[in-house]
């Protein structure tokens, strides 16, 4: 849909606070030639567009921006395709609203 | 290392956790209550409509010093399309009460609010603190937690396991499955801040009245799904949420479905010229009654979104989970005060006590209303919106064209889309599923 390619997340994540752990992703996704059908809908499904094709067809996860919502881990930690821990205490997203 | 040991750890400090916390502090017993965010609440995302029934029963004064946003004197259900909607809205005075009914929240501000409740009760409170496995013992009983900070094992009677919708300790230790794409929705929500009389001038409200939007139709693309705008004092929560297995099969995205809801004419000049201040995500419980795991076993119990608590058809989670987490901790210390040990067989105290509450009772009821919804999505959430906007308007605008043609045809357009045996099965079918 033409509309949605306009929709900036960046901008959107840009509101939140967040406290990065840095070096310490909590989320892993497996090493892969071919994603997986489940890891092609996180480019999708994911709120805050954490998961993004590399230049080799891969599908990596930064997770810097992650809301903690889990739905990741719903679609694909059952298949083995990611590794879903929560953050360090204290770390990741930290909502003045929520 | 913590060495002391604890009557109960909750692992949580969201409504459930807090509500079973408070309860189990309130009777004497000595707990432990740990928390993953920077302070109780920094990680809890809710609509959020408070009800005050299931809170006076835990903090019977909270209008005193509970910040609280507006309370709810009127209810709009909007079935859309792309261009109207066509709404069910009830407004009363009668929610102008010296004990209003429902409230609207800000759930950050609400649970540091609860959580100082939670602390005065003798509660102690750990905050960034995330507890990442049960400890069992050899038999499999549940026998404390191990955490990212503490090192080593704590240890407790009994673990209350209020770890939210995403939990993961359960999982883990084998005591629940983890939540499946088609029994969980994703809901996205962003915050708009506008002048207070700007809000109470666009929803026809007067001091601290409150008004709740929810929303059904092709604003989700055919998926199980539905919007929300919640009035607050100086801000609008706005939000939409749709089945995980739905988003997993059509690729819409979540930000995509928001930005069109947000642009929706119906929508749009509501929340104009607003600030958006914060952008989140948070997964719901949509399994109803047949999705509750196992609640509880060998020194522990599971209460709230963890458990699956929601209501899908009422829109209620707050409210169950603040109740399961009291009934377990009233279960808890039941059995506590008889000097019994929390097994399994004791603690099953908690689930009969929350059969005979509302929360089971509820649930129960609504029972095959997820898989009506969950399969019949294109026909509830995209088909039936289109054809009552166009009768509506066919019914509305004056053309000249007789009456009895303008049903005929609104008829016709039912028919077509449907056939007479799908729409008596639609309505059979979901007479059925609401009784």
């Amino acid at each position: 849909m033409t509309t949605e390619a306009s929709v900036r997340v960046e901008d959107k994540l840009f509101y939140n606070r967040y406290l990065v752990d840095a070096g310490r992703a909590h989320i892993k996704v497996r090493p892969h030639t071919k994603p997986s059908p489940e890891l092609l809908a996180m480019l999708k499904a994911c709120p805050a567009r954490c998961y993004e094709l590399n230049v080799k067809g891969q599908v990596e996860v930064t997770v810097d921006g992650c809301v903690e919502c889990g739905t990741c881990r719903v679609i694909c930690e059952e298949s083995g395709d990611i590794e879903w821990s929560y953050p360090r205490g204290g770390y990741g997203v930290l909502f003045k609203f929520g | 290392m913590i060495d002391e040991r604890f009557d109960a750890i909750v692992v949580g400090a969201g409504m459930a956790g807090n509500a079973a916390a408070l309860t189990m502090a309130k009777r004497g017993l000595k707990v432990l209550q740990l928390e993953r965010g920077e302070y109780s609440g920094s990680k809890n995302v809710q609509g959020a409509i408070l009800y005050a029934d299931m809170l006076e029963k835990l903090v019977p004064d909270f209008r005193e010093d509970a910040p609280l946003e507006r309370h709810l004197v009127e209810q709009r259900f909007w079935m859309m399309d792309d261009r109207s909607h066509t709404g069910l809205h009830y407004r009363s005075d009668d929610f102008n009460e010296e004990k209003p009914n429902r409230y609207t929240i800000i759930r950050a501000q609400f649970d540091k609010w609860f959580s100082s409740k939670v602390r005065e009760a003798g509660v102690t409170v750990l905050c960034e603190t995330t507890v990442t496995e049960l400890a069992q013992d050899a038999y499999g009983k549940v026998i404390g937690v191990r955490t990212d900070r503490l090192g080593g094992e704590i240890h407790a009677d009994v673990v209350v396991l209020a770890e939210g919708v995403n939990g993961v300790l359960g999982t883990r230790a084998g005591l629940r499955e983890r939540p499946k794409p088609d029994k969980v929705a994703l809901a996205v929500k962003e915050m708009h801040f506008l002048p207070r009389e700007t809000i109470e001038a666009r929803f026809n409200l007067k001091g601290d009245e409150g008004v709740v939007i929810e929303a059904v139709g092709t604003i989700s693309g055919g998926m199980t799904g539905m919007g929300f705008i919640y009035a607050n004092k100086e801000c609008i929560s706005l939000g939409i949420g749709c089945l995980v297995a739905d988003f997993q099969r059509t690729g819409q995205t979540p930000y995509g479905l928001l930005d069109r809801f947000k642009r929706h004419p119906s929508v749009a000049p509501l929340i104009e010229g607003s600030e958006v201040k914060e952008y989140s995500a948070h997964l719901i419980p949509e399994g109803g009654y047949k999705a509750i795991p196992q609640l509880f076993g060998e020194g522990w119990v599971v209460v709230g979104d963890a458990a699956q608590l929601n209501n899908a058809i009422h829109r209620e989670g707050s409210n169950l989970a603040m109740t399961s987490g009291r009934i377990a901790g009233e279960a808890i210390f039941q059995v506590k005060s008889r000097r019994d040990p929390m097994t399994a067989e004791n603690l099953a105290l908690y689930k009969k006590m929350l059969d005979e509450s509302f929360v089971i009772k509820d649930l129960k009821k609504y029972k095959d209303m997820p898989a009506l919804m969950h399969t019949q999505s294109q026909n509830f959430f995209l088909t039936y919106p289109q054809l009552v906007s166009k009768a509506m308007q066919n019914f509305l605008r004056v053309d000249g064209t007789p009456k009895v043609e303008k049903e005929k045809s609104s008829l016709r357009s039912f028919i077509e889309a449907r056939s007479w045996t799908g729409l008596f099965g639609d309505a059979f079918r979901f007479a059925r599923a609401w009784r």
